[in-house]
C-alpha cells in the first residue's frame, strides 16, 4: 500500500480551477456523504483529479514493486523470500485494482502506463530511494508502508465508490506488509552488532523520505481544500503526518532503533510529537526527477513493458484467430 | 530403506524446485504484463513451498556435522555448487525471454506433473504428502506454461519464430530428467521414488500434443547435456547461487 | 517495438464475478485485462482469489455488459419507492403468532 502525494506539486488540481463545483445533485450527494459511482455525473475537474489521483496511486504500487523486487533473489532466508515475493505481488495486484478504478472513469490502462512510460504521469517519490541493504525490506514495510497505510485508511471513505472499493480490499491485503517489515528489523536489531548496524542505518536513511510522503506541509498545498469539499481527501497532510510521527515512535523505542531527529520531542500541552523542520527541497528534487534512482525506475519499468510487446501482441493475434472458438460455459 | 537414500532423492526434487523458484522470482516486476507478474509470482511461491518441504525433510533425515538436523535454510545457503543436485533445465537464464521461461516451464511442469501424480503412492509418507499437495499446484502450472506456448506459437509470426526458438534451447536438457542411476533405482525398487525413465512417454506425449497444437514443432536434437543430479552444472549456476547465498554467508550464525 | 502486420491492439477489459462460497452468489469483485476468455479466467484466479476468496469465477467482456443509465434512475427505481406492500414489515401481525 502506497501512498499518493496527495496535494503535492505532483498531483494537478488547479488546471481546472475555473470549472464548476458540479450541479446540484452532485453536490447533494457529496454533502450527504454519499458515494459517486461511474455512470453518475460529475463535474469533469473531479474526474480529471481522479483520474490523475488513482492513476498516480496505481503507478506507485507497480513503480513499489522494484525496490522490494531487488531483493527477491537474496533474501536471506527462504522464508523470507516468500514472504517478500508474496508482498511484491500484492503490489503488482494493488496496482491492477487501481488500474481498473480508474478505468471506471472512462480512461484506458494502457493510455495511464503510456503517460507513465514517457514521464507525463508520476508516482510517489519515495521509490526513487535505492534499496542497498536487506535491512531496507524491514524499513519499507515498517515506515513507507506504515506512512502509505495512514495515508490511504481515509481514502477507503473516498467519495468515488470504485477506488474507496479498491481502497478496502488494498488495505485488507495490506495488513501483513507494515508487520512484516517491523519484525525483519525487530530481528535484525536484536541480532549480531552488523545486523544491528544495518537496521539502525535503514531507519536512518528512510525516515524523512517516509515523512515526505504524506506531501508539502498544509500552507504550502493551496489545492487540497477543493479536493476535502468533494469527498477525496479526508485528512491535511500534516494531519496525518502528525499521526504518522504519533504511531511510529513508541514503535522505534520498541525496535531499540533511534529515528534520526535530534530535535524530536514529546510535547506535553499537544499530546504530540514534534519533529525537526523537514528540508523539503530534497522532496522536491527526486520529483524533479533527480533522485538516486529516478531513471533506473523508468528504464526498467518500460524495458519490461517494451520486453513484452510481442507477448501481448501475439496473444492479442491468437485471440482473433481462435476467437469463436472460445470456451463458454451455462453459468448459475 | 536407507535415511540417506530417501534424503538425497529429497534434495533432488527440493533442488530442482528451489532453482526454478530462484529463476521465475526474477520475472516479478518483469513480466509483458501485470497479470502476468502476478500469475509467475504464484508459481514462484507454489515452488518455493515445495523446495521448502522437500529440503527439510532431507535436512531432517540426515544429521549435520554438529549432529543436529540441518534446516532449510542450511541446505539451501550453505551448500557449495556440487552439491546442488538440481537437474541443469530449471538453473538455464532467461535473459529477459518470456518465450524461454514458458518453453521451460512448460517441459518441467509437465514432468514433475507426471512426477508428483506417481509419487503421491509412494511407500514414503513425507513424500506421498507433499506430492498429493503440490500435483495440483503443477497441474495450474503446466496449464498456463500450455496456455501461453499455444498463444506464442499460434500468434504472430514474429512470437512463432521466438517460440521455436525457446523451445529449441532448453530441448537439450530435456533428457536428462529421465534419468535413471543407482541411487533411483534401489528407491524405485522399495516403492519410494518414481523411475524417471517412466516418466518419458507421457511428459514427451504432452508437450508434443502442445507443441504441435500450437503450430511448431517438437525440436530434434542429438545434444544432451546432463550431469545436475552429480553437482555437474552449468556456468549460469555459480552466478545463480551467488546471488542466493551472499547475504547469508556474509554473516555467519545470523537469524533472519 | 510493434511488428508490421500485427495487431497491436491492447487487451480487452473483463469483469469478473466471484462466489466466494458455496451457497453464496456470484458477485462483482473487478476487472482485468485478459486477450481472451481462457487467460482472463485464469488471471481471475491468479488476481481476485490468491487468497482463497473464491470457488468459482465468472468472466465478461466490459463491453457485453449493459447497464441502467443514472439519468434514467428516477424512471427506473423510483416507482418501487412506494411499494411498500412488497416488503414484510408493512404487515402487522397479532402478538403471540408465530411462524409467519
Amino acid at each position: 500500500m502506497y501512498g499518493d502525494h496527495s496535494g503535492t506539486p505532483e498531483q494537478v488540481w488547479s488546471h481546472d480551477a475555473y470549472a464548476d463545483d458540479g450541479d446540484a445533485d452532485f453536490l447533494a450527494l457529496i454533502q450527504a456523504d454519499g458515494r459517486v459511482e461511474p455512470r453518475d455525473a460529475m463535474p469533469n475537474a473531479y474526474r480529471a483529479s481522479l483520474v490523475r489521483q488513482i492513476a498516480q496511486h496505481a503507478h506507485s504500487e507497480i513503480i513499489g514493486m522494484q525496490p522490494e523486487g531487488n531483493w527477491i533473489s537474496r533474501a536471506p532466508s527462504l522464508k523470507r523470500k516468500a514472504i517478500l515475493m508474496a508482498k511484491v505481488q500484492d503490489e503488482a495486484g494493488h496496482g491492477l485494482y487501481l488500474y481498473a478504478a480508474a478505468e471506471t472513469l472512462g480512461v484506458d490502462r494502457s493510455e495511464l502506463l503510456d503517460k507513465l512510460h514517457t514521464g507525463r504521469h508520476k508516482y510517489s517519490s519515495i521509490f526513487n530511494y535505492p534499496t542497498l541493504t536487506w535491512a531496507d525490506m524491514g524499513a519499507i514495510g515498517w515506515l513507507v508502508d506504515g506512512a502509505a497505510i495512514v495515508n490511504q485508511v481515509p481514502i477507503t471513505r473516498c467519495s468515488y465508490g470504485p477506488y474507496a472499493r479498491a481502497m478496502v480490499r488494498i488495505c485488507k491485503e495490506e495488513s501483513f506488509h507494515q508487520r512484516q517489515g517491523f519484525e525483519i528489523l525487530h530481528t535484525l536489531s536484536n541480532g549480531s552488532p552488523a545486523q544491528h548496524a544495518m537496521a539502525q542505518d535503514a531507519v536512518d536513511r528512510w525516515w524523512w523520505p517516509s515523512l515526505m510522503m504524506f506531501g508539502p506541509p498544509d500552507d504550502a498545498s493551496p489545492n487540497s481544500e477543493r479536493s476535502m469539499r468533494w469527498g477525496i481527501k479526508r485528512f491535511s497532510n500534516d494531519e496525518l503526518r502528525q499521526r504518522f510521527v504519533d504511531m511510529t515512535v513508541p514503535q522505534a523505542q520498541a525496535l531499540g532503533l533511534t529515528l534520526p531527529d535530534p530535535e524530536l520531542a514529546y510535547d506535553d500541552t499537544t499530546g504530540h510529537w514534534r519533529t525537526g523542520a523537514i528540508d523539503f527541497t530534497e522532496l522536491f528534487e527526486v520529483i524533479a526527477g533527480n533522485g538516486p534512482c529516478n531513471a533506473a525506475r523508468m528504464a526498467h519499468r518500460r524495458g519490461a513493458h517494451e520486453r513484452g510487446q510481442w507477448v501481448r501482441d501475439a496473444a492479442a493475434a491468437y485471440a482473433d484467430k481462435h476467437r469463436s472458438a472460445t470456451a463458454t460455459g451455462a453459468v448459475a | 530403506m536407507s535415511d540417506t537414500d530417501i534424503a538425497a532423492y529429497a534434495l533432488r526434487l527440493g533442488d530442482d524446485a528451489l532453482v526454478l523458484a530462484q529463476r521465475m522470482g526474477d520475472w516479478i516486476a518483469s513480466a509483458p504484463q501485470l497479470e502476468e507478474d502476478v500469475a509467475l509470482a504464484n508459481i514462484a511461491l507454489d515452488l518455493l513451498g515445495q523446495a521448502r518441504a522437500l529440503l527439510t525433510y532431507a535436512g531432517a533425515l540426515v544429521l549435520g556435522a554438529d549432529g543436529g538436523p540441518r534446516s532449510e535454510d542450511d541446505l539451501t545457503y550453505l551448500r557449495d555448487e556440487r552439491e546442488f543436485v538440481n537437474a541443469q533445465l530449471v538453473e538455464l537464464p532467461d535473459h529477459g525471454d518470456f518465450g524461454h521461461c514458458i518453453a521451460r516451464l512448460l517441459v518441467f511442469s509437465s514432468w514433475q506433473y507426471e512426477l508428483y501424480a506417481a509419487l503421491a503412492d509412494s511407500a514414503d509418507q513425507t513424500l506421498a504428502a507433499v506430492a498429493a499437495k503440490a500435483v495440483k499446484e503443477v497441474d495450474y502450472h503446466r496449464d498456463h506454461a500450455t496456455q501461453w506456448v499455444l498463444r506464442l506459437g499460434d500468434g504472430t509470426p514474429m512470437s512463432r519464430q521466438r517460440m521455436q526458438h525457446a523451445l529449441d534451447a532448453v530441448w537439450p536438457h530435456v533428457e536428462e530428467l529421465f534419468e535413471t542411476d543407482d541411487l533411483v533405482v534401489r528407491l524405485v525398487s522399495e516403492r519410494v521414488a518414481v523411475d524417471p525413465a517412466e516418466l518419458r512417454t507421457p511428459v514427451l506425449a504432452y508437450v508434443a500434443a502442445v507443441v504441435d497444437r500450437a503450430t511448431l514443432a517438437v525440436p530434434v536434437t542429438t545434444v544432451r547435456h546432463s550431469g545436475g543430479r552429480r553437482g555437474i552444472h552449468t556456468e549460469a549456476m555459480g552466478y545463480l547461487l551467488a546471488e542466493l547465498q551472499h547475504l547469508a554467508r556474509s554473516h555467519p550464525g545470523a537469524t533472519w | 517495438m510493434t511488428e508490421a502486420g500485427a495487431s497491436a491492439r491492447e487487451w480487452p477489459l473483463w469483469e469478473v464475478f466471484v462466489r466466494a462460497r458455496r451457497g453464496l452468489s456470484h458477485g462483482h469483485v473487478g476487472s482485468l485485462h485478459a486477450p481472451d476468455a481462457a487467460m482472463a479466467l485464469r488471471n481471475a484466479r491468479d488476481l481476485y482469489t490468491r487468497r482463497q476468496e473464491g470457488v468459482s469465477i465468472w468472466v465478461v467482456p466490459a463491453e457485453a455488459i449493459s447497464a441502467s443509465s443514472p439519468d434514467e434512475k428516477d424512471a427506473f427505481f423510483d416507482p418501487a419507492a412506494d411499494k411498500v406492500y412488497r416488503h414484510p414489515t408493512f404487515y402487522s401481525v397479532p402478538d403471540g403468532v408465530e411462524h409467519l
